[in-house]
């Protein structure tokens, strides 16, 4: 009988990693649904990347309130973590407190006393992201994009940290041998006056405490791939596969070099047939209308993406009141690409067309030609996302598959066409310039 | 204009069997628009000044195409650059400086896989350059004490992460450099990229290049330095619509050191 607890312990954590590991999967399966892109260049400046940009939060501190709190919850996150591995260990063998069988008791104590001390401190940063969210009401997170289920996904992350801090403290306050011990209960001394001395009601708090501590962690697990909370795991790849050229250089459209060539190859024949084996290939479709025809790093910062709304902050359209915010384009990707995950689901593994795709069903065309393409979006973002990408992806298909360019966008392009300039003047006059 | 600028272009060099220091790509606004012209005649001043052994490629010059890349149109983009390509490869071109911090984006970044491939130089670099080796030196006295802020290009800043080399510059003129509350890496963009320059701006409560001028003038300059022909133009309207014309010149880099 007394490995009931054990048994159960291994259940619920079976349970907890096997349902994270299955939407684990289906993530990777819909980022697949994208393009694929050949990211395997620059390994030494990408994994530089990685560890300044999302380990070391490089750009998080760019604004310092905001950055200073993120780096305190990040440490706190990281480091009381090692405690749950102490948790998991006694809870798969019946142990308590299995560190202190390894490690001297000042060592032990320095840890814990440490955790702490970083729980507090996490408290104290949850409490004021809480106000600024819901008090001081910042503009960056009262845009329209936020009503709703992005708002209270803010908010629900903020209390499950409440939550499980004081957990984790009360855990400490109330289990006696640790208090007798005098180690590395900086914080916990404080509160354990505040519960009864009845060794029984404390070893019932000490365990209540306990269990609800690792099963909310589980929990918390579980409702990352539910909420924009995925970062905390998706901005190491995604800060990874982020872009390691400057921020002005657009790919160039392969399919589209291809065509050029052949219109500008003075031998080519325009009626020959298709070269062997391509007969039944689908011509390229320029440009993206759905999540399908982006690559697969632009869906991975979809779901990357924290709606912390620095990239809309900065965003000189939307700053003077244009619908474009670049945020807005990365939920709707993630909106849209969750959309189709479960239409797949739903069809036993199949796309069924529903009619809807992104552009016009999720983004208007006003969003998309508001853009200056200033890289503000793309500067500001802490963990490498780039909305412009997507922008200019689905402008190309705007132009490119409907011509559905703005008219005094057309009249530019014509002229380009027609005289070498954006302006309708004759290319001989040139180099006028130099005798005015 | 009272002095005579010496403007040779590439044919002339190729008709000589020479090959010239540096190709100066002169940009669409730089040859056809009226206060462009303006900046691109202050940079062939410099390099006259400076002896360069410069060409330009005149009438075989077309649009770089990056335009209508930013708009969407990638055919467009492509076809443009590949004839530019053609051209510039059967000159040999082998460095190349440009006024217009889209050119110098497009032609840096994007040319070389279609084929192009160059050293490419923004003015403010280059004249960096001249500057430095000695090539080019300045009295110093036009701008003395004046304050002048500069409005960093997006496509030479934030896409190309060149924030010194205008500074430097304006640094010699021995005026006064203030910095708007965004400047750098976090400027605003004077509203005319991605094409806007265009087109008519989307429903808003104010146009981008009115708030971007906002910032300029809260740091009370004389000059607002800029390094590109459009956002010279965004800046220049927003000052008009501040009536502050009079009092408050908007001038390219180009501009102040042919004068200083």
């Amino acid at each position: 009988m007394d490995y009931i607890p054990n048994i159960l312990f291994a259940i619920i954590l079976i349970l907890g990693i096997g349902y994270f590991t299955k939407n684990i999967k289906k993530l990777v399966r819909n980022i697949k649904l994208g393009r694929e892109v050949n990211a395997s260049d620059q390994k030494g400046e990408r994994w530089k990347n990685m560890a300044r940009i999302a380990l070391g939060q490089s750009k998080m501190v760019r604004r310092p309130i905001a950055g200073f709190l993120h780096v305190v919850v990040y440490i706190g996150f990281i480091i009381i973590n090692i405690e749950v591995l102490e948790i998991i260990i006694d809870g798969l063998f019946g142990t308590h407190r299995i560190g202190l069988d390894f490690l001297p008791v000042s060592v032990y104590g320095f840890f814990i006393g440490a955790f702490e001390i970083l729980a507090v401190l996490v408290l104290v940063a949850v409490v004021v992201f809480w106000l600024r969210r819901n008090v001081i009401k910042l503009k960056r997170f009262l845009s329209s994009e936020m009503k709703g289920w992005p708002k209270n996904d803010g908010n629900i992350i903020l209390y499950f940290e409440v939550v499980l801090m004081c957990l984790f403290l009360v855990m400490n306050a109330t289990d006696t041998s640790f208090q007798e011990l005098g180690h590395g209960n900086v914080v916990s001394q404080f509160i354990s006056p505040w519960f009864s001395d009845n060794t029984d009601t404390l070893h019932f708090i000490e365990r209540t405490a306990w269990w609800l501590h690792i099963v909310g962690i589980l929990i918390f697990l579980n409702y990352l791939y539910f909420s924009k909370h995925l970062h905390i795991l998706l901005a190491f790849p995604n800060t990874y596969y982020g872009s390691v050229e400057p921020k002005g250089k657009f790919n160039n459209l392969e399919a589209v070099t291809t065509e050029v060539k052949l219109m500008m190859d003075p031998n080519a024949d325009p009626f020959a047939a298709a070269p062997e084996g391509t007969e039944d290939e689908e011509p390229a479709k320029f440009g993206a209308s759905d999540v399908m025809d982006l690559n697969q790093i632009q869906l991975l910062n979809a779901y990357t993406c924290t709606e912390c709304g620095r990239c809309t902050s900065a965003c000189p359209a939307n700053l003077t009141g244009k619908k474009l915010s670049p945020r807005k384009i990365m939920m709707d990707t993630r909106d849209r690409l969750e959309e189709i995950g479960k239409n797949i689901d739903a069809n036993k593994g199949e796309f069924k067309d529903d009619g809807k795709q992104l552009l016009g069903d999720y983004i208007t065309n006003e969003e998309l030609w508001a853009c200056t393409t200033c890289n503000a979006c793309v500067e500001e973002c802490p963990v490498s996302i780039n909305p412009l990408s997507i922008i200019l992806d689905m402008r190309r298909y705007l132009v490119m598959e409907q011509s559905a360019a703005p008219m005094e966008l057309n009249n530019m392009m014509t002229n380009i066409e027609n005289n070498g300039a954006p302006w309708p003047y004759n290319q001989m006059d040139r180099l006028n310039w130099k005798d005015e | 204009m009272s002095e005579q600028l010496k403007v040779p272009t590439m044919a002339e060099y190729m008709a000589e069997g020479k090959q010239p220091e540096i190709l100066f790509w002169v940009g669409s606004a730089g040859s056809y628009d009226d206060r462009a012209k303006k900046i691109t005649k202050a940079f062939v001043k410099i390099l006259n000044k400076a002896n360069v052994d410069f060409a330009v490629l005149g009438t075989e010059e077309s649009n770089t195409g990056d335009v209508a890349k930013r708009a969407g149109n990638e055919f467009l983009f492509q076809m443009q650059a590949m004839m530019n390509i053609e051209v510039l490869n059967a000159y040999d071109i082998k460095r190349i400086v440009t006024c217009d911090p889209h050119s110098f984006n497009c032609l840096k970044n994007e040319y070389p896989n279609l084929g192009g491939q160059y050293n490419v130089v923004h003015h403010t670099q280059y004249i960096k350059e001249l500057l430095d080796s000695g090539r080019l030196s300045l009295e110093g006295n036009t701008y003395k004490g004046k304050r002048i802020t500069f409005h960093d290009p997006c496509y030479l800043g934030r896409a190309n992460s060149e924030y010194d080399a205008p500074r430097d510059i304006l640094q010699k003129t021995n005026a006064k450099l203030v910095e708007m509350k965004r400047h750098k890496g976090t400027a605003l963009c004077c509203g005319a990229g991605g094409a806007q320059m265009f087109k008519e701006p989307e429903k808003g409560d104010m146009d981008i290049n009115i708030l971007r001028t906002k910032d300029a003038l809260e740091t009370k300059p004389d000059i607002i330095a800029t390094g590109c022909p459009y956002c010279n133009t965004m800046m220049s309207d927003g000052v008009k619509f501040n009536e502050k014309e009079d009092s408050i010149q908007v001038l390219d880099v180009a501009e102040l050191i042919s004068e200083s």
